[in-house]
Parts: structure tokens; sequence; C-alpha cells
């Protein structure tokens, strides 16, 4: 990847990301994959140093850089070779907290944010559930408040809640209003930050089996009257869609950042092997049938950092300047998710091809990012509902849906 | 005698460790266009022993640790990554980037003397080498022309007592050497002194507020003179295969045939 360009404190996040992540090395990250361990010395590595405070304010131990700075970070952990399953052990921590830290009162920023960053707690995000899919205006998980009004009594379902069995923390939606007793659809849900009690009654934990990342656990999560604080209630009810909304942005970029390293790594594998596999008599890369496809993802990756590092620095000016729409914003966040998730499959797709038979060998790594690649291409919002967005808001079409 | 340590510890920018390093075309030296480059390892050592002597709480406590880097803009980054792992301050001398290997020992001994004595310095921690030029000597003749007491390749370092009495071990052929000195000295240090550690995000953010000094070598009096002109630089000769014997027999007339017996 070419380096000019990026600001001095980037570049400063990429060489000390690299230098811990040199501590682990792509056998570390076969290993989990195959046994399904969560990496957690790893996260232990990031958050020993600080790492997990990257973009949390510095009154409560973070270090207040930007979502450019965390991009990078994200980037340059997928590219360490550590893939989805290293950027996933850590995503939650560094991306969740963002409402948390926004919209929280002081109390729980005390108790939680120091406590995330240092590591001792880790967070995940429970937004999506198994009935409404990208719809999250009609989520159904319910938290009632009880009578003497110091408890939530939640009942619901969640879905691919990423490190759930590892977590002591949940960044959780859930209605507090029904949705036909609303004003607006976009009212209604509340945001908490709840313990994750799995010996508690109400609370069940199912491991969803996956293609790739293999090594950070996914989950069903079911709650069944499962009792809460009302103190965990993150600003004021019914108000949570809009803080959840807060965050979209600035994770499109993380993913997007995930992506491309992803896409880097594969190609600087398949460029090492084009060169150094001999067959009649000279490297392979010197036929242009394989080294042209990976001049092409090299440019197409090139390009979808630049939109997405460019979705980054609009998003972290954003916050002082107002002449940035934010409609401007999750178009270019939108765009660079969707461009590096693709470029990301590509990369990893042609490195396989370009590694032949080897490529299907766990011990060459490549088939491990390939089956990782689709995460960023999916989550955290599909490549289709990409495109009804720009068609819609952008072009000027009418809505499809 | 001493109240407290000032220490210093000069750092270099080297090409990083990890490297395969190439020779340039004109033989004149090692390529470093486009090369990454890091704090030279045994630097490392003599930072983070600096700001462990200061952690210990020993008998005498650390006043200041000023880091110094004699080179080109980039110097500055080495520099911050010294302050982040814990020195307070540090001194950029600038001296432009040049494919003959940057300025020769004795220089960069008597940029030292004229800090030191400008500082007040009196501990001065450097490692034992650079992996680039690999002279391994500038400690010595830092101490020459200071007339201190020095210590090299140390793998242990112990302030004793308030008076600043000093033991260091270093590792000698079939055994450990311990010596004791006084301060002020200088200290130079080997592989097994410490871990270094990795800088943390917080204190990476702090090193960009400690103030960096930029300085010339006029501003000190010192000047780059060459008494050194390197003639050739090669890489060396690519091995040799191997050959097979069949037996002890054929491996005696085999050395017979070349010579070795």
């Amino acid at each position: 990847m070419d380096l000019t360009g990026f600001s001095e404190n980037q570049l400063t996040v990429r060489d000390a990301i690299s230098t811990i992540c040199a501590n682990f090395p792509n056998t570390y990250w076969q290993e989990c994959d195959q046994q399904e361990r969560d990496p957690k010395e790893f996260h232990a590595a990031l958050a020993k140093d600080g790492w997990l405070g990257i973009a949390l304010p510095e009154e409560h131990g973070g270090a207040g850089l930007g979502i450019s700075e965390a991009t990078m970070m994200m980037q340059t952990i997928t590219q360490s070779g550590a893939g989805m399953a290293g950027a996933q052990s850590i995503h939650a921590n560094v991306y969740a907290t963002q409402p948390l830290a926004k919209f929280g009162n002081r109390e729980q920023l005390t108790e939680t944010i120091p406590n995330i960053i240092n590591g001792k707690w880790r967070t995940c995000f429970g937004v999506t559930e198994p009935n409404t899919g990208l719809e999250t205006l009609a989520l159904q998980t319910r938290a009632e408040l009880n009578e003497a009004k110091s408890h939530y009594s939640i009942t619901g379902q969640k879905i691919w809640i990423t490190c759930a069995q590892v977590a002591r923390k949940m960044i959780l939606l859930a209605r507090t209003t029904p949705r036909e007793e609303v004003s607006k659809p976009t009212q209604g849900l509340s945001m908490f930050c709840t313990d994750i009690d799995k010996s508690a009654p109400g609370l069940e934990l199912k491991k969803i089996k996956k293609m790739g990342g293999r090594a950070v656990d996914a989950n069903e999560v079911f709650f069944d009257k499962y009792e809460v604080p009302a103190s965990t209630l993150i600003g004021r009810e019914n108000e949570g869609f809009r803080m959840i909304l807060h965050g979209m942005n600035a994770e499109r970029c993380l993913l997007a950042g995930e992506a491309l390293g992803l896409g880097y790594v594969a190609l600087e594998r398949a460029a090492e092997y084009a060169n150094t596999r001999h067959v009649f008599g000279r490297a392979i890369g010197q036929n242009q049938a394989i080294a042209h496809p990976l001049a092409d993802v090299y440019m197409k990756l090139e390009a979808a950092k630049l939109a997405t590092y460019h979705a980054a620095r609009l998003y972290d000016a954003s916050k002082t300047d107002n002449s940035i729409p934010v409609h401007s914003v999750g178009v270019a966040a939108n765009s660079a998710k969707y461009l590096a998730a693709e470029a990301a499959f590509t990369a990893c797709e042609r490195a396989v091809l370009t590694h032949g038979g080897m490529g299907y060998a766990m011990e060459y790594d490549v088939e491990r990012w390939l089956r990782e690649c689709l995460v960023p291409r999916i989550a955290p919002v599909s490549r289709e509902m990409i495109l009804n967005y720009v068609s819609e808001k952008v072009l000027g079409l009418p809505r499809s849906y | 005698m001493a109240s407290g340590l000032r220490i210093l510890v000069p750092v270099k920018r080297v090409i990083d460790y990890a490297i395969k390093p190439r020779i340039n075309k004109t033989q004149t030296g090692v390529e470093t266009a486009g090369v990454k480059h890091s704090l030279n390892p045994f630097d490392e050592l003599s930072v983070e022993e600096a700001v462990r002597l200061r952690e210990r709480k020993g008998p005498l406590k650390v006043e200041n640790i000023l880091a110094l880097s004699a080179g080109g803009p980039k110097c500055a980054d080495t520099l911050r990554t010294a302050m982040a792992m814990g020195a307070d301050r540090a001194f950029h001398i600038d001296v432009p980037d040049s494919n003959d290997g940057g300025l020769e020992p004795l220089t960069v001994a008597k940029t030292l003397r004229a800090v030191v004595e400008k500082e007040n310095i009196n501990l001065v921690l450097l490692g034992k080498q650079a992996i680039d030029g690999d002279q391994g000597q500038t400690g010595q003749m830092l101490a020459g022309l200071l007339g201190w007491p020095q210590a090299t390749q140390a793998s242990k370092v112990e302030i004793k007592d308030e008076a600043g009495t000093v033991e260091v071990t270093h590792e000698v052929d079939g055994g450990v050497e311990t010596l004791k000195a006084k301060l002020p000295m200088i200290i130079t240090t080997d592989l097994r002194l410490n871990e270094p550690r990795y800088a943390s995000l917080p204190n990476i953010m702090k090193a960009k507020k400690k103030p960096l000094e930029k300085k010339t070598l006029a501003d000190l009096g010192v000047e780059d003179k060459r008494r050194l002109k390197t003639l050739k630089v090669t890489e060396p000769p690519a091995r040799q295969g191997g050959g097979k014997v069949e037996d002890v027999d054929g491996l005696i007339s085999k050395l017979k045939e070349l010579g070795a017996l």
C-alpha cells in the first residue's frame, strides 16, 4: 500500500500497531481459527498499551483520536495477517463504546469506559435481530420498566452478536414503546449498557457455527424477562435510534479499513507467491494472466483506500465543521464500505487462485482471508442496501422497498 | 555528590533489523531510500534502562532523561519514539542525510561531550553499537574525551547508593564480570540488559507534547570532519552449493582434495 498522504498520527498508529501484531504470527491465527479459540492474548496485548481507547475521550482515559486513526488501526490489524478475527476481537470495544461515550451519564462513563480501555471488561453490540434484519426500526426486543421504576425486564432475541461469550457488557438496543404507539417511526427504541451475566435467569447464549472468523464467537442471544437495573439506560428513553445512527457511519469506515487490510495482505501474499513459484522454468508471475489480475486489484484497493480515508476524514471533520452535511458523510461512508469490501473480495479470491492448489491449504492463509472477507461485504449493511441508498439519496430515483 | 541522575541517551535511526540490506549502485554504502527505518535496537535497550532506573525508585532519583539523535528530519520520529517510551525531552542535531554512513563516531562523541557539559549530564547510556555501521566506538571515545569511567556491554545496571556508586555486570567469555564505578560515568548496553517496552497509546500522545529542540553541530562547536573514506562496500559472496559424499572414506578424500587435511 502506498503510504503517502497519510497524517503523522495515522502513520504513528500504523507503526505501533504493526509492532504489537508482529508478536501474533499467522500460525497463531490459524490455530485460533481451527480450534475456534478466542484470541484473548491479542485483545489483552492491545488493551495493555491503551489501544482500545483510541477514539474515546481523553478525560476517561482514551486517546481522543478520530475515526481516521481508528480506521488505520483496524486496517493494520487485519493486514498483519490477523484478518477479520483479529479485528472483530476488539471491534465492538472501539466502536460500540462511541454512543456510550457521547450520550452516557458521568456515572456510566466512569464505571464502564476505563474498564473497557484497560481490557478488564469486553463489550459486545446487541442490535441485530433474526426477524428484522436490516430494518432496525422494526426491532422487536422489548424492555419494560417495572412499577417501582427500578428495573427493566428484557424479552426478545438478538442474533449475530459477536463476542457475547467473552463480553462483560452489552450495548443493547431494545423497544421501550410499542411501534403502534409512537408518533415517529424513529422513536420508541432505547439504548442500554447492561451486564451480560450468563448465570442470571432469563439469558441464554447460543454460539453460531460459521464460515470464517471462527476464532471469534458469534451468537444468538435469548432474553426472557432478563432484569437489568434502570440505571443502565443510556440517555433518554425512546431516543436510542438516534444514538445508534450516530455511530453507524463510523462503523462503516472501520469496516472499510478492515476490508482494505485483508485485501492488501492477500495481494502481498499473492505477489510473493507469484514471484517465487516456478513452473515451466520461470516465475508464474511472469505470465500476464497471473500478473495483470493482481495489478488490477492493486489499483482497485488503492482507489478504495482513498474513498475510505476520505470518508473517515469527512466524519471527523463534520464534528467541528457545520458546513459538512450529514448526507455527504453518509454517502462517503457507505461508498467506502462498498468499494473496500468488493476490492478485498476480489483480492482474496485472486490470491487463492494465484496460489493454485496451495491456496486451498490452510498453511498459506489466503483461504482463511477469503472466508473472512465475506463479512465486510455483508455487514454491517449489505451491498444491495448501499446501492438502494445511493440510488435514492444521491440519484433521486424512486425507492424500491 | 550526585543529587539525582541526569541521563543522556543518544539514539540512532537505522534500517529496521528485519530488513535485508542492499548495497547501493555506487557501492558506497547501503541503500536507505524507501526502506523501513526504526530505532537502533541497542539504543532501545538504553532508553528502556533509563526509564527503568526511574521506575525502580533507587537511591538516586532520575531527574531527567534527555534523548538525542543526529541526522536528517526523520530523526524526529525516532526521538518521538524514545519520548513515548519515557524520555522527558529530546535534542535533534540536524545533519543532512547522506549516503556514506553519516557522522563518524569521533564526531558523534564530540557532539555528545558538548551536550554532556552544557546539560550537566552525569550518566550516559548508549547502545554498544548501531546495527548499520557496526562501529561500536562512540561510547568508548566519549569516555575518553570526558575522562569518565566506562562500563561496556552491560547486562545489569544497579545504582548502589546516594553517593552515586554504580555496579554494572557484563558478560564475558565463560562468566560474568561485575564492575564498580562512581558517577559520572558511561555505560553501553547489551542485548540481555532488559526487554524494551512498546510505547503505549497514551504515552505516544503525551510524547507529541514533550519538548524537542533542534540544534546544529555549529551550536555545539563541533565540526563534521571526515577522517575516513569508504572505498567500497560489497555484499558477501553468494553461498556455494554443498556436495554429497558416500561414506567416511569419501569424506576424507574430499577434504584432502580441497587441501583441508
